[in-house]
């Protein structure tokens, strides 16, 4: 019997993902480990490692099908010994059964019937128990495609769906804004002066995500000039002090090893965590029935990858050193930008950050990722003249604007938060704990 | 003021009337010459009357055949035949006639121009002038307002230089419709549709066709293999073919003109009693107001939107007037479409081009919709073709017409049907059912899965289907 390989489930929640790449071919030997394909989800491309040994007979899935079911069987092993042409004609389980299934109900006894593999699949059901409207034609590219038919805005005859709306792929939800938003907003643009981009799934992702923080999140702004001059003294002091313990007193040339250096970012995270603990009616979630209180302070990271952006999750931030803080940030952005994040690497957290202070960013205002009720916005630190006890002084600023989700916390409240947070940034010794 | 005024009275023009009438727009048509335009008048209808009486013809001639003693000779009363096929004609026209009255169509008669599209919530405007083509003398000029007017004029015959028809000698479909004599000699220039349906009744009605084609293959818009197999039937009917064949210049006499056809790398010299030139049509453009209106034109056609609407607001084209192809049912359809999108109706949908079929009445007939084999192949189609004969089919054996196949192209990655192609016994109504299998999307499964009749012509087009996914049963 051949093995199959099936569609995984790189997270507990994920139901589908879409087969970006083979690694492998049909009829080569595979060792438990091989990296035999790339899934990708609707934040990032995982690896699928091969189980079991054998031969690739089939591949059945091909590359670049989306919304494969988990559990799909998505291609065909042969053991030690077993003859990779039978493989293809291997019937399909669920075929035989459906076959047999009416005559077992009414008691008869039929022979197992010899079926040949289904050159297609049956159309998935649609979501709705509505009657779906669609030309053959639109059902079988469908599923070619990997698409629902049920989901896609039919612009044939009563709305049915036929063939150029799956190669369009506009969902019903977004049919009214796409279908008379496009050939409208184009028309302003003179024809052969744009190109069009597709949208990759990552960008549906954060377009649909944002736009419904924005339209159901009623954000308020809380914004605070915090002083870095004493977290940039005592960043510089602990990276000297990290430096030399890792060179030790013999060593003479100090550029000889990179050292991994703590980043700004870093302390603020640890800063946000903290702060999120001393004002824990903060740390919180709306939800239709009542307000989610997190023991812990999850910070999400944004991270700015080639086309979007994706905020890894630093979990108990409030209860990891500053040290282990900025390893896993090095590594999480490093796998981020490589699309290589696990989803449960990305989803969840209780907090944002978001930080564009290494741009010169003075200030700005960003949207919540629900269903966290805060995020962060980070400026760039620079030196400001700043009136102290009545005397102009110069100081390096750093200006941090707070969005905040009303439902979940009042203006008192995000003020207690500015407040903290500015008090560990000013006196950062108290991060270090 | 109207809220729309159709401009030519032919079967885009009149189907889009009563559409705008039946929408509730006050609607008003205006014509110089006839009900119906040329289809009705002197195209498809009046020429299916000749060929119908040219198809009995050969029927008696071989009653034979079908066990049948014939005394006596068939002769052939070409006015009485003509007049049938006036008759026909006339029958239809009053009919229009009727439908206008019927759904409150003003008919305007007359020549119209167009002095106004619709501008600053002002109506467009038309001058309608005395039509010379009309015998009758009625009273309908004027100026009239209307909100949408739509163009419909049509097409006359193409003319080739050196050979510009003269009525006597040099005919186009005009006087091939009613001759008073049959030739004894004929040169049919041109093997579109009017070509090999006149070259198809001439020759049944008994006169040496010959037929020039500038193209590689007869009737050039079909697929090469149905060319092929027509061209090998008009052949063993004794209807003589130049294809790759110019025409250069004729000489006539004056009973007979002497054809000069450069052929095979050399000239050659073709005696004939009359000569049809039927190199097509093109679009009746001039004398309609577009110039001085702005309207654009290319290539004697005017130049339209999906929807059917030229640079000037509040004028429309649709029909031969408005490009290829140049068909009674795209007119029609085109029409429906246009009004129905100024009634702005959410089922209105722009016409897909890809989806019209195509009849020709020769005899075999031939009748194909969608894409060649090689259109499907430069389109970068992956394709399945399928063909099946009349040969092998009953009912076409027991018809005493087994002459004739059907092909047809499939997708191999989708499915879908991208073509079909026919010659043989009543194609002309068998291919509606590609056209509504193509309409409704349907996939090779869903036509294997359909029943046809037995024993019947359509079986032969199961039996195709069945024959591009190597599953034919009766072969």
């Amino acid at each position: 019997m051949p093995v199959e390989i099936t569609m995984p489930a790189l997270s507990p929640t994920m139901a589908e993902g879409n087969l970006a790449k083979w690694l492998v071919k049909e009829g080569d030997r595979i060792n438990p480990g091989d990296v035999i394909a790339e899934i990708e989800t609707d934040k990032a491309t995982m690896e699928v490692e091969a189980v079991d040994e054998g031969t690739l007979a089939k591949i059945l899935v091909p590359a670049g099908t989306l919304g494969i079911k988990v559990n799909t069987v998505i291609a065909l092993l042969t053991e030690e010994g077993e003859d990779i042409k039978k493989i293809t004609d291997i019937k399909s389980a669920t075929s035989s059964i459906f076959v047999s299934d009416q005559a077992e109900t009414k008691g008869i006894v039929l022979p197992e019937m010899p079926v040949a593999a289904p050159v297609f699949t049956p159309p998935p059901r649609s979501t709705k128990d509505t009657r779906v409207f669609a030309s053959p034609l639109a059902r079988r590219l469908a599923i070619q495609k990997g698409v629902d038919v049920g989901s896609l805005y039919g612009t044939g005859p009563h709305g049915r769906v036929i063939k150029r709306d799956v190669e369009t792929d506009i969902k019903t939800a977004d049919a009214t804004l796409k279908r008379s938003g496009d050939d409208q907003l184009l028309q302003f643009f003179t024809q052969g002066e744009y190109e069009i981009i597709p949208h990759n799934s990552m960008r549906k992702t954060i377009a649909k995500r944002l736009v419904e923080s924005k339209q159901t999140v009623p954000h308020f702004y809380v914004m605070v000039d915090c002083e870095l001059d004493a977290l940039l003294k005592l960043r510089s002091r602990l990276n000297k002090a990290t430096h030399s313990a890792l060179m030790g007193v013999s060593q003479t040339d100090e550029n000889s090893i990179i050292v991994p250096k703590l980043s700004v970012n870093d302390m603020i995270i640890k800063a946000v965590a903290l702060a999120l603990k001393m004002v824990p009616g903060a740390n919180v979630s709306w939800l239709e029935d009542g307000l989610a209180r997190h023991a812990h302070s999850d910070i999400g990271v944004a991270v700015s990858i080639n086309n979007g952006l994706i905020t890894p999750i630093i979990r108990h931030a409030d209860e990891k050193s500053l040290k282990t803080i900025s390893s896993e940030m090095k590594e999480l952005a490093s796998r981020a930008r490589q699309m290589k994040l696990r989803p449960e690497e990305y989803q969840g957290g209780t907090v944002s950050i978001s930080n564009m202070g290494m741009f010169g960013v003075k200030a700005f205002s960003a949207i919540i990722n629900p269903p966290q009720a805060i995020i962060f916005a980070i400026g760039a630190g620079e030196e400001r003249v700043v009136a102290k006890n009545g005397v102009p002084n110069i100081a390096t600023m750093m200006t941090v604007m707070i969005s905040v989700d009303h439902r979940a916390v009042d203006g008192a409240l995000a003020a207690e938060l500015a407040r903290t947070f500015k008090g560990l940034i000013e006196n950062p010794l108290a991060i270090l704990a | 003021m109207y809220d729309v005024i159709l401009v030519g009275a032919g079967p885009g023009g009149y189907a889009t009337a009563i559409r705008a009438a039946q929408l509730g727009f006050k609607t008003a048509i205006v014509e110089r010459e006839h009900l119906g335009g040329i289809c009705l008048n002197w195209g498809c209808i009046p020429t299916k009357a000749l060929l119908r009486s040219a198809e009995i013809k050969c029927f008696l001639e071989h009653a034979k055949d079908y066990g049948l003693q014939l005394d006596g000779s068939i002769n052939v009363d070409i006015q009485a035949v003509v007049a049938r096929s006036r008759e026909v004609s006339a029958r239809l026209n009053s009919g229009i006639h009727f439908l206008m009255k019927k759904n409150k169509i003003d008919i305007i008669w007359g020549e119209a121009r167009v002095i106004r599209g619709a501008v600053d919530d002002k109506p467009a405007q038309i001058i309608v002038r005395k039509s010379e083509k009309l015998a009758v003398e009625i009273l309908a000029e004027g100026v009239y307002e209307a909100r949408h007017v739509i163009v419909a004029t049509g097409a006359r015959p193409r003319i080739l230089s050196g050979v510009e028809p003269d009525g006597k000698l040099v005919w186009t479909y005009f006087e091939a419709i009613a001759p008073e004599a049959i030739p004894k000699s004929l040169v049919i220039v041109g093997s579109g549709a009017i070509g090999v349906e006149f070259a198809s009744f001439y020759r049944d009605m008994g006169s040496v066709v010959t037929l020039i084609e500038l193209q590689p293959q007869i009737m050039s818009s079909e697929d090469a293999e149905i060319s092929i197999f027509a061209r090998k039937q008009f052949e063993r009917r004794g209807i003589r073919i130049l294809t790759s064949a110019r025409i250069q210049k004729i000489e006539k006499t004056a009973q007979s003109i002497i054809a000069h056809i450069y052929h095979d790398g050399k000239g050659q010299i073709i005696h004939a009693e009359c000569l049809i030139s039927a190199v097509g049509v093109q679009g009746n453009v001039e004398n309609i107001g577009l110039e001085s209106l702005g309207v654009a034109v290319d290539s004697g056609c005017i130049i339209t939107d999906v929807w059917s609407r030229t640079n000037i607001p509040g004028i429309y084209a649709i029909g031969d007037v408005a490009g290829a192809p140049m068909l009674a049912h795209k007119a029609e359809k085109e029409g429906v479409i246009c009004i129905e999108k100024i009634a702005n109706l959410s089922t209105a949908h722009p016409l897909d081009k890809g989806r019209i079929p195509g009849c020709t009445y020769c005899t075999p007939q031939v009748a194909s919709v969608g894409l060649t084999e090689e259109k499907a192949k430069n389109a970068g189609y992956d394709i399945r073709v399928g063909r099946y004969s009349f040969a092998t089919n009953g009912k076409a054996i027991a018809l005493g017409q087994d002459q004739g196949f059907v092909k047809t192209i499939f997708d191999r990655n989708s499915g879908q049907l991208l073509g079909a192609h026919m010659i043989g016994a009543e194609v002309t109504e068998l291919i509606q059912g590609f056209v509504i299998a193509m309409n409704l999307e349907t996939t090779e499964e869903e036509l294997i899965h359909s029943i046809f009749p037995h024993p019947t012509l359509s079986e032969t087009m199961k039996e195709s289907i069945l024959d591009a996914y190597d599953m034919v049963l009766n072969a």
